[in-house]
């Protein structure tokens, strides 16, 4: 039973002369806004989300969803949304949770920074006809090559050859900069991960198994796959850090900086318990730190760790959360042997999140991008460590802004999702999405289509990768590399010094 | 000594890095190898990290560095010395005997296998232990932990002895925040607990003779790997512990409330 201690936030309307009667809206909607009552449909719409699962299935287009325009007295100060709020927490005690990022209108920075593109002196590049570099490497680079030479004898002649001595560590090998985030199994349905998987190794990329371990059907993907290690290390096993392609400590996440995380024992069915190592129906309890960490130094010796128990032939990726200490964290991580920084900004999507850390903790990610990079040049080592961004990455223009700024590569979770079918609702966290993207309910899984979501997934990677290449070309550039931290193709509009100072562009004009 | 299944490595001078890389080149060139001996061994991290052989014995003479037996899945490792802090860390199968005292977080997130400390732990020690199906952890401490003893705890059992090298009674254990958000699993103290030492969700249980059957043959594996005496096993056996489990398997079920509209 959801309370309605508030008035319903969205309308809805079923236009009586279409509907036929069919039940289908009742059986679509898993938060039981309808219930058939002998020749009508009854709606309870303080239940409704707007996933806009009803809308998309009724055969007859017979459903309306609306905004719920209730007359709250207005105050600019007393929003609707904070009364509600407070109603609902006077009712209980508790402490909100809500899914998806940061639902607040801070400065969308992306959408003040535009990018530059080249006219007639410095020609554009057309990348119909020319080639465009696209791949990246995730991993260490050495600080300098070293060879020796060694001399052979080719057809009787004595000649020397120079050979690389340098020993090159593992690297992600990447078609283009677009990888999927982590999002656990148990979060996610095992459809949506299939789909996922499929779609990332179509494209030659790469995603994140998420801190649920790994099902065994993903396993013919796993060469595509980061696994992750969190704090709750679930389904952590020398199996399945070898069996991935990279590894992922989680130490924070952008939705809830600071805090760890808990899939509550409902969702853990059983094949989730197989996956995350732990009993059917118990708490999956990840604690705020990991604790063997407790510094820097604790950080590298995990890093470590992982490396000794794969035999250093995986790279190890450190993620955190975009918070103002980015930098010095991220430079620390730099010199532990991990082999990227992983900065996940604020407006980053989770399963669940307490509602005020949602909306109020952490960083936009513009803005860490750009510190973590100017800090690694300070420090000297920006060549020898990746950066991947993460947290808000809607389309192909915040790629590449995110690129320019100074990330290798970027994570992408919402916006695969919504590529499957998710609307955003965020109520990811009760387990019930309609769109059987974030359930265990076999029923709802059922509604994922495994191909079709790969498809979809696989053609929003290509269709962003083709207007990174376009974008690419615009701006005069034919290797993705070239515009890593290229931030002179940038320009800010309708931003202050200081906000052009922390994002080291310039803006519009100069 | 050395044979075909006895190998002995002098650790002396050697980077950690060198060290476990040696280790996995005697386990690849000969498997049928038993038993590692390492000697003089100095801080050397990860040793047995990840490694998955069953009938492997690594006994080490010195004080290994931190990770001990980390991820590790089949072996025993058999310390005679202090260790480092987080031996047998995410352990998933195995045994590791510690002739002495383990560090900090000792068995931490170990969800399979058997640690067993002849001395005391350090702080957070046990800190989320976890169990699945035939994967059932135990911690066997001879003497005693510091706080935060099977915080976030999940699954398996701390058993904690309290008894010094000669096997007489330390005196009442000090730590506090024993087993803060423990969610499974349980905790035996020999000897009496207050309540103000335990952490948030944690609960003190009655002690039954069922408990008792439980941790009777843990007793005796861990005296018999320290050459305890008949006398110390019988007292040991038949001690009042203090058993420490979740006030429910939900502890924060009620913490959160549905931002549903
Ligand atoms: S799905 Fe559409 S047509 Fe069917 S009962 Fe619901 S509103 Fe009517
Ligand atoms: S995944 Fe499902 S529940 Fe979560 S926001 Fe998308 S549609 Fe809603």
């Amino acid at each position: 039973m959801i309370p309605s201690a508030v008035p319903p936030k969205y309308k809805v309307e079923i236009d009586r002369d279409r509907c036929m009667l069919c039940g289908r809206c009742v059986v679509e909607c898993s938060w039981g806004v309808y219930r058939k009552e002998k020749d009508r449909i009854v709606i309870y719409p303080n239940r409704c989300g707007a996933c806009q699962r009803c809308v998309v299935m009724c055969p007859r287009d017979a459903i309306t969803v609306r905004r719920n325009i209730t007359c709250w007295r207005d105050h600019p100060l007393w929003t609707a949304e904070v009364r509600e709020d407070i109603i609902n927490q006077s009712k209980t005690g508790c402490v909100l949770l809500s899914g998806m990022g940061n639902a607040k209108e801070y400065p969308i920075y992306f959408d003040r920074i535009v990018l530059d593109a080249c006219q007639v002196t410095n020609p554009s590049i057309d990348p119909l006809r020319e080639p465009m570099e696209l791949r990246t490497y995730i991993g260490k680079k050495p600080k300098k090559l070293e060879f020796e030479f060694v001399e052979e004898e080719i057809d009787g002649k004595k000649i020397k050859k120079a050979k690389l001595k340098t020993k090159i560590a593992p690297n992600l090998k990447l078609e283009t900069p677009i990888m999927i985030a982590h999002m656990s199994y148990g979060a996610l349905s095992l459809n949506a991960h299939l789909a996922m998987a499929k779609a990332v190794k179509e494209c030659g990329t790469y995603m994140g198994s998420g801190e649920g371990g790994l099902h065994r059907a993903l396993y013919p993907y796993a060469d595509h796959i980061i696994t992750q290690v969190a704090s709750g290390r679930f389904g952590v096993n020398v199996d399945y850090l070898t069996r991935g392609a990279a590894i992922e400590i989680k130490i924070g996440q952008g939705s809830k900086p600071g805090i760890g995380g808990h899939l509550p024992g409902e969702k853990v069915t059983a094949e989730v318990s197989m996956t995350r190592m732990i009993p059917e129906g118990s708490d999956a309890i990840s604690p705020a730190p990991h604790h063997d960490i407790y510094s820097i130094e604790d950080l590298a010796q995990l890093v470590r760790s992982l490396k000794e128990a794969t035999r250093w032939k995986k790279p190890v990726f450190v993620k955190i959360a975009a918070v103002h200490n980015v930098a010095a964290i991220a430079n620390g991580i730099a010199t532990s042997d991990a082999d990227a920084v992983v900065i996940d900004g604020f407006r980053g999507g989770t399963g669940a999140a307490p509602k005020v850390f949602r909306d109020h903790v952490g960083i936009p990610i513009e803005m860490a991008i750009a510190a973590v990079d100017e800090r690694l040049r300070e420090e000297g080592v920006r060549n020898e460590v990746s950066i991947i961004a993460s947290g808000g990455i809607r389309n192909s223009a915040d790629v590449f802004k995110a690129i320019a700024l100074g990330a290798d590569a970027v994570y992408i979770g919402t916006a695969a999702m919504v590529a499957m079918g998710c609307r955003v609702c965020g109520r990811c966290y009760t387990g019930q999405c309609t769109w059987g993207i974030a359930t265990q309910r076999p029923e709802l899984v059922n509604r994922l289509d495994v191909e079709e979501g790969a498809r979809r997934v696989a053609n929003l990677i290509k269709a962003w990768t083709l207007e990174i290449k376009e974008l690419l070309g615009a701006a005069g550039i034919n290797a993705i590399e070239s515009l890593r931290g290229n931030r002179d193709r940038l320009r800010g509009v309708g931003l202050n010094e200081v906000e052009l100072k922390a994002l080291g562009i310039k803006h519009a004009g100069f | 000594m050395e044979n075909d299944e006895v190998v002995v490595i002098d650790a002396k001078d050697m980077n950690y890095r060198e060290l476990n890389e040696k280790i996995h080149e005697v386990l690849d060139k000969n498997p049928k190898v038993k038993k590692i001996l390492l000697k003089n061994v100095l801080g050397q991290r990860y040793i047995g990290n990840g490694l998955q052989k069953k009938d492997l014995t690594i006994e080490i003479y010195g004080v290994p560095g931190g990770d001990l037996g980390m991820f590790m899945s089949g072996p025993t490792i058999i310390v005679y010395g202090n260790t480092e802090h987080a031996p047998g860390n995410t352990m998933d199968d195995g045994k590791i005997i510690i002739h002495g005292s383990g560090g900090d977080v000792t068995g931490h997130s170990m969800r399979g296998g058997k640690i067993f400390v002849r001395d005391d732990v350090g702080y957070r020690s046990g800190i989320h232990m976890k169990e699945y199906k035939d994967k059932f952890p135990v911690l066997v401490i001879g003497g005693r932990a510091k706080d935060f003893l099977g915080e976030y705890m999940a699954g398996g059992m701390i058993l904690v002895l309290n008894i010094d090298k000669e096997g007489k009674d330390l005196g009442k254990i000090k730590g506090r925040m024993i087993g803060t958000g423990i969610h499974g699993g349980s905790i035996y103290i020999r000897g009496e607990i207050e309540e103000f030492q335990l952490g948030v969700a944690a609960d003190i249980k009655e002690f039954t003779e069922k408990d008792r059957e439980k941790i009777k043959g843990y007793i005796e594996e861990f005296c018999s790997y320290f050459n305890l005496n008949e006398d110390i096993r019988e007292k040991l056996i038949n001690s009042e512990y203090t058993k420490i489990a979740p006030v429910s398997k939900r502890p924060f079920g009620k913490l959160y409330t549905h931002d549903l509209r």
